[in-house]
């Protein structure tokens, strides 16, 4: 019988993974991947309670969810991406210069 | 256990199969088809009239030398192919040969299964299959098929992006996002989305042959530009995979034109009884039919018209098709809500 | 007994792949391993009766947004790894046991909490429509309006600061 606990269980895992790859990999790439993971564990959850309660409200906060992290995705990338043409690097240890 | 597991089975075996071999037949198809419309007779000596052309075909890329540039990604190498043509396959589960009938007693529905997310589910999955392409090119380590394979991935996500709002303006139409309640709502209409939709029809049209990177949209694998596009470093039965990829692709393209716009199953004039001497035609002969126009206009338009450049592909899809069908999906609303009131 | 099945299947695919995206070498495969991930996440929203979000989550999340990344990965592939250099300032194996600890704080709330036994807040009942996606669109369209079109008008501002941000010259 799998409970709304095994979910909350679940996501939390797939959260602490996301941070574990937020805080010790170095590469930004991944780090940004990391967050989509962190997202996708708070999604879960979500959808999670809204399949317990019945009520269709967590998934639509889930499709907000969703939306945030493409938009999140897209301003990230751009910044790396014009980060990466000033100075050749995506490791984030490099990437401590506030003005060059 | 017989209604829930092994006619879903049975269903998925004989549709699987029919679009494998439809798919290797497509290749006889076309280069017939090209060859009568430049005034010559095409594959003529393997069986008669060429008809054994495509196994050749097979047997050929079959025994041909695999292989792998030097500092390619193996595993990215070998499964772009896949993920190239498994998205093609896997959209079949939805879409609807025709209704239930009745068969040894039993009563059979012609889809294999009807999600009601089901025009969804099919947008979705088509998108996946860009990886594909992207990760064919990137795996060769090559400068051709990456710039070939970033260029076509770029048109796909493009014309994505217009063929999803075309099919918007179809759901709110048939009110249903199931493929069977679309049919359904045709045959409610009493007449194809093709006459309600016109300007859907077509961007959907031309959509579907740049996403199948179709002539004349075909300049990511064209030979001359670009010394055969994304899948240059493939060769034996990878790209035979591609190859067949991009023709279950087409079919797919077809099967959901002629699922959404054409009425699917129904017989022309479903109401007009004058034509009901067309009754005993079994459902799925209509769609086999219409599918198979639509593959033929495919092919006819490949042998007719020039390739677009890479930057009137893009100013097409982005500056006309998008507010095209942005301004459909809008006109759509209003008449809809009008209509209600 | 099937979704028990299910679930530990898809659960344990899900973080495996989670882990490898984490630890992989090769941004690439990492960026693959994603895809993969969020495939099962979709896998596991229907399992939990929610078809139209799984294939929403098929269709922008594996389709769009990893799309989006694969791209930047592919246009920043260095030929060095950057993390070629152990810094000496991090501390790795803390890190993984801070987390570990959060992990089991977590998995004892949620296992020994009270939350398991929640009133049903059910709303269904007054909405028009049955069906899942229906009722989302229901709830989008009328009582979460505001929000809808607040995040239409982030997507907007996301998409032209994206195209600003990327833009070689301005």
């Amino acid at each position: 019988m799998i409970t709304p606990t095994h979910y909350m269980l679940l996501s939390a895992a797939l959260f602490m993974i996301g941070v574990i790859g937020v805080m010790v990999r170095r590469n930004i790439i991944i780090i940004f991947m990391s967050i989509e993971l962190i997202l996708n564990a708070v999604n879960i959850n979500l959808v999670a309670f809204s399949n317990q309660l019945q009520n269709v409200i967590g998934q639509v906060f889930a499709i907000f969810v969703i939306a945030v992290a493409a938009a999140e995705a897209a301003v990230g990338l751009g910044i790396i991406l014009a980060f990466y043409r000033n100075k050749e690097t995506v490791n984030i240890d490099e990437m401590n210069l506030m003005r060059w | 256990m017989v209604d829930n597991l092994i006619i879903p089975l049975l269903k998925i075996v004989i549709v699987l199969n029919a679009t494998l071999v439809a798919v290797t037949y497509m290749v006889l198809l076309e280069r017939k088809v090209i060859a009568w419309a430049q005034s010559r007779l095409g594959p003529m000596r393997v069986g008669p009239y060429g008809i054994l052309q495509p196994i050749a075909d097979a047997v050929k890329l079959m025994i041909k030398e695999d292989i792998t540039p030097t500092r390619a990604d193996k595993w990215v190498f070998t499964a772009a192919p896949i993920i190239a043509m498994v998205p093609a396959l896997i959209v079949y589960a939805v879409i609807p040969f025709g209704p239930e009938v009745s068969l040894f007693g039993r009563k059979i529905t012609l889809y294999i299964t009807d999600v009601n997310v089901g025009l969804l589910y099919v947008v979705s999955v088509t998108s996946v299959g860009v990886y594909g392409i992207i990760l064919a090119g990137y795996a060769s380590n090559s400068k051709y098929p990456l710039l070939a394979s970033l260029r076509a991935s770029a048109q796909l996500i493009s014309y994505e992006v217009a063929v999803t709002l075309t099919l918007v303006s179809v759901i709110l139409v048939a009110g249903s996002l199931s493929m069977v309640d679309i049919v359904r709502a045709q045959e409610h209409w009493h007449v194809w989305f093709a006459f309600i939709q016109p300007l859907a029809f077509g961007i959907f049209f031309i959509g579907g042959l740049a996403e199948t990177n179709r002539a004349p949209f075909d300049l990511p694998e064209a030979e001359q530009e670009l010394t055969g596009g994304f899948h240059t470093e493939y060769s034996g039965m990878r790209f035979a995979l591609f190859f067949l990829a991009e023709y279950a692709n087409m079919i797919v393209v077809s099967s959901v034109a002629t699922t959404l716009f054409l009425g699917g199953w129904l017989r022309p004039f479903p109401n007009v009884a004058a034509l009901g001497f067309l009754d005993p035609i079994p459902s799925w002969t209509w769609f086999l039919i219409k599918s198979f126009v639509f593959l033929y206009v495919f092919i006819w338009i490949r042998a007719t018209l020039p390739r677009y450049r890479y930057d009137q592909l893009m100013r097409l899809g982005w500056k006309v098709l998008i507010p095209l069908a942005i301004a459909n999906l809008v006109v759509t609303g209003i008449v809809k809500v009008v209509l209600a009131t | 007994m099937g979704q028990a099945i299910a679930f530990y299947t898809l659960a344990a695919f899900i973080l495996g792949f989670a882990v490898l995206v984490v630890s992989t070498k090769d941004t690439v495969h990492s960026v693959l391993f994603l895809v993969l991930d969020f495939l099962f996440v979709a896998a596991l929203y229907v399992l939990l009766a929610a078809p139209f979000l799984a294939v929403i989550q098929v269709l922008v999340y594996a389709g769009g947004i990893v799309v989006l990344y694969l791209f930047v990965v592919m246009l920043v592939n260095l030929k060095r790894a950057p993390e070629a250099h152990h810094d000496p300032h991090r501390r790795t194996k803390l890190g993984f046991w801070l987390a570990a600890a959060v992990l089991v704080e977590l998995g004892a709330i949620a296992a020994y909490g009270p939350a398991a036994s929640a009133p049903a807040v059910t709303q269904t009942a007054a909405m028009p429509v049955s069906g899942n996606t229906e009722q989302v669109g229901w709830l989008l369209y009328t009582s979460y309006l505001i929000p809808f079109e607040i995040a239409s008008m982030l997507l907007l501002v996301a998409m032209i600061g994206a195209i600003v941000l990327a833009k070689r010259e301005l």
